[in-house]
This record gives structure tokens, sequence and C-alpha cells, in this order.
């Protein structure tokens, strides 16, 4: 069926009127931020926005659990799929702290913090060094341990 | 409203849906607390390609990111040939504006497809090469496999099917002519065919279908049935107009495993007792 004809009311945005709601990040790290943290200084950030919920060092308790390895993913019982052991990119991370998280003031973190914190997360997990800045240079480049334990899906499987 | 609009009914049901049915021992409730995250109605709005067309296609964009304005900004990632196909920019659901609760003032209808996926308070749409790969196409609504590998980009609700009455709650009286009737809908299409089985599977019957049957949507199935009194299974099968049939719950779990946790679409089972009480049972 042929597309209906639209009537032409859209208006061209500007770089400047789009770049505010350009918030998302992509697997490679396009749209990254300016702006650094370290795991240190995301220990600050972790503590006064996120251990309310996340636990203490990411353990969960009440809500959803940050830190743990392979072994929570062992077959045999129920899986405990944390950001260390599961989430394939670290930009991932990223983009949806600065989005949704803390979950009672989303958007509210600088983008200093979220690298930092993002940063501790990281490092709490094992997957990145106590010393290791993240920025939108090294946060792409951070090797998820499970960044290979995804198949895309096609009818039939 | 200047642009032009068309109307299509589609169900929308989350992924999640039925995830309970993956547990080791049937849990004991009906069919609203086990298979109520769906939802059937007609939507209104603008085609997404109308949009995409007048914004012009950068050729080498293979996927959309949709985004919401909700407080966590929930965006998917969508292969273009859906955002160019039926996608629906949906103003309108069953004739009212969109409600709040389900995405106002505008959202994407994706017929067919994860519920999740079909973004509400929808705020903007951004042409990519590849996937975003967001935190709910990654760390959720992935199939953990028995192989540790993760199932990923499983868009469509694939055909499913079940029986509404009757159903736990719905207790039997005397035994006598009874109809099932029950609930069917396909993500790739049409329901072609539903079969109902009083003998926990050994035989099938084909139910009646209520027209119109319509793609992407919910279709209610009718079969007569004399119950004999006697304590026995009920189910349901459907297949779709893409060939697709509703798999058995143990298929299912065989090819997924048991820790798929989303996209349970496996052959659903009420057990009648002689007291004519029914129960979620697995068979």
């Amino acid at each position: 069926m042929a597309l209906a004809e639209s009537p032409n009311l859209g208006k061209v945005a500007s770089p400047d009127e789009i770049a505010s709601w350009d918030i998302s990040i992509g697997p490679d790290g396009a749209g990254l931020p300016p702006g650094s943290g370290t795991p240190r200084q995301g220990e600050q950030v972790y503590l006064a926005k996120c251990a309310a919920c996340h636990g203490e060092k990411g353990s969960g308790k009440p809500n959803d659990r940050l830190v743990g390895g392979k072994e929570l993913l062992a077959p045999g019982q129920a899986p405990v799929k944390t950001i260390g052991n599961f989430w394939p990119y670290a930009t991932t991370v990223f983009d949806y702290v600065r989005r949704a998280m803390p979950l009672n003031d989303s958007k509210s973190l600088r983008d200093d913090e979220v690298y930092a914190v993002v940063g501790y997360i990281l490092w709490l997990n094992g997957v990145i060094g106590e010393n290791d800045t993240m920025d939108a240079k090294a946060l792409p480049a951070v090797r998820m341990p499970n960044r290979d334990g995804f198949v895309r899906f096609s009818p039939g499987q | 409203m200047r642009y032009p609009m068309e109307s299509r009914v589609a169900f929308i049901e989350c992924a999640g849906n039925s995830a309970l049915l993956y547990q080791k021992e049937p849990a004991p409730f009906g069919v609203q607390p086990l298979h109520g995250l769906l939802s059937c109605a007609e939507w209104t709005g603008v085609r997404l390609a109308v949009l995409l067309e007048e914004a012009g296609i950068d050729p080498s964009a293979q996927w959309i990111l949709a985004e919401g304005a909700d407080a966590s900004g929930m965006s998917r990632s969508v292969p273009l040939a859906k955002a160019m196909g039926d996608a629906l920019i949906a103003i309108y659901q069953n004739g009212e504006p969109v409600r709040p609760s389900n995405g106002y003032p505008i959202r994407l209808l994706l017929p067919g497809y994860e519920g999740n996926m079909n973004v509400k308070w929808l705020r903007r749409i951004k042409l990519t090469e590849g996937p975003t790969m967001t935190k709910d196409e990654t760390s959720k609504y992935t199939m953990l496999l028995n192989d540790g590998k993760s199932l990923q980009f499983c868009f469509t609700q694939e055909a499913k099917s079940v029986i509404t009455r009757p159903s736990p709650g719905l207790t039997m009286g005397a035994p006598g002519l009874y109809e099932i009737t029950g609930l069917a809908w396909s993500g790739y299409g049409r329901i072609a065919k539903v079969e109902v089985s009083a003998d926990g599977g050994a035989s099938w019957a084909q139910a009646a279908l209520q027209e119109p049957v319509l793609p992407m949507a919910v279709t209610r199935f009718r079969a007569p049935w004399r119950w004999d009194g006697g304590p026995t299974i009920l189910q349901s099968r459907t297949t779709d107009d893409s060939g697709y049939m509703q798999p058995s719950r143990s298929k299912l779990i065989a090819d997924r495993g048991a820790r798929a946790n989303f996209h349970f679409n496996g052959i659903i089972s009420w057990g009648v007792a002689e007291s004519g009480e029914v129960r979620h049972v697995y068979a």
C-alpha cells in the first residue's frame, strides 16, 4: 500500500535544540559527553545517591544487585544477573544511570558523577582497576565479561 | 491534526507475561495473575514511515532508537524495517486520546512486538546505524539459555492462547455441556486456528474463532465440550497464519531452558477435578 502523503509541516530542529535531548550513548561510545571520574570519586557518589537502594558495595537489597560474578549465573539455580556478570557494554551503564538514576531523582547527576559512579561499579565488579579514570575515551574501551554472551534471535530458536 | 492517520487493532503484551510458568511447579493462580499482562485496543495515529520520509532517512541508518519522556527515559532500539513498516505513532486508543498511564500524548505502536518496545510518552526517534544496546535490550528482555548465552532482540510476541473459561476461580457445576472459551493472539499475524483438548493433549478439536480475525490482535475462540464429571486437563493450542504453532510447555523449556524468563508462550493447562474445581497444572 502506498504511503500516505505528508503535509510537510515539520520544522528542522537546530543542533542546539537536538543536543540537550540527545542523551543516548551508543555501544561504541558515540554521544559520551566531556568529563571524567574515578572509582574513588564514584564511591562518594554511590554512598550518597545509590547505596540506599542498591546496598553496600552494590550487594543489592532492597533493589537490584549490581555486583557479582559469573558463579551467580551457574546452572541449577535462579540466575542473578549483575552489571559485572551480564551487561555486555559499559556504555549502557553510563546511558542508563544518566537517564534513569537515582530512581527518585533521575537525570540529576552531573556527567563527572556518572563517569565516577560507573567507574566505581565497574571496579567493584573487577572489570577495571581502582585507579582507572573513566571518560569518553576509556569507557567504550572497557570490555565487559559478558560481551560475547548474546545471540541475535531468529524465528525458530 | 493535519497528518494522515490510520486505525488498527493491535494487542500489546509484556514479554514477561506468563513468566511464572517457567517455575518448576505450577503457580497456584488463575488467568489474570498468570497471563494478564496483555491488552488489545484500536490504535489511531500517524504511520512513523510518513514522518521519517518527511524528515529524510540517512542511507546508513538500519535502526531507530525510540525514547520516552518518562523519568527513566526508557528507550529501545527498533530495526528500521519495522519503523518503516507498520509502526504507528499512536495518538488515540479506542477513540480517545491515549491516557496518561498508557503513554499520553503519543506512544510508539509496534504491532506484534514486545510490550516494552511500544515506547510510551514518546519524545524522540533517532536513526542509528546499529542498535544502541540500551538497558532494556541487554540486561532485560533477553533470554538466558541452557548454554549460558542469551537470546537478544526477540522482538515478536509469538503465537499464544489461553482458556479463560473454565479457569481457576470459575468452578464448574454439574457434568454436562459447557463452552470452553479463551483468547489467542500472535505477533506474526492472524490466528489461523485454535485447537482445544479436554484430555490433557491426547486429542484435539478445532474451536470456532470469533470474527473478524485481525492480524496481531486478540482473537476469541469457543468450543463446545461435554463434561462427564471426571477429572481431566483442558488445553488450547494455536497456530497463526505464518504456520507457527504454539509449542507445549515442555518443548519450549527444552528449547530455551527454564531460565529464559521472557516470552513464555507454551501451552497452558487447567486441571479440572471431579468437584468441578479448576487449578493450574502442568501437562
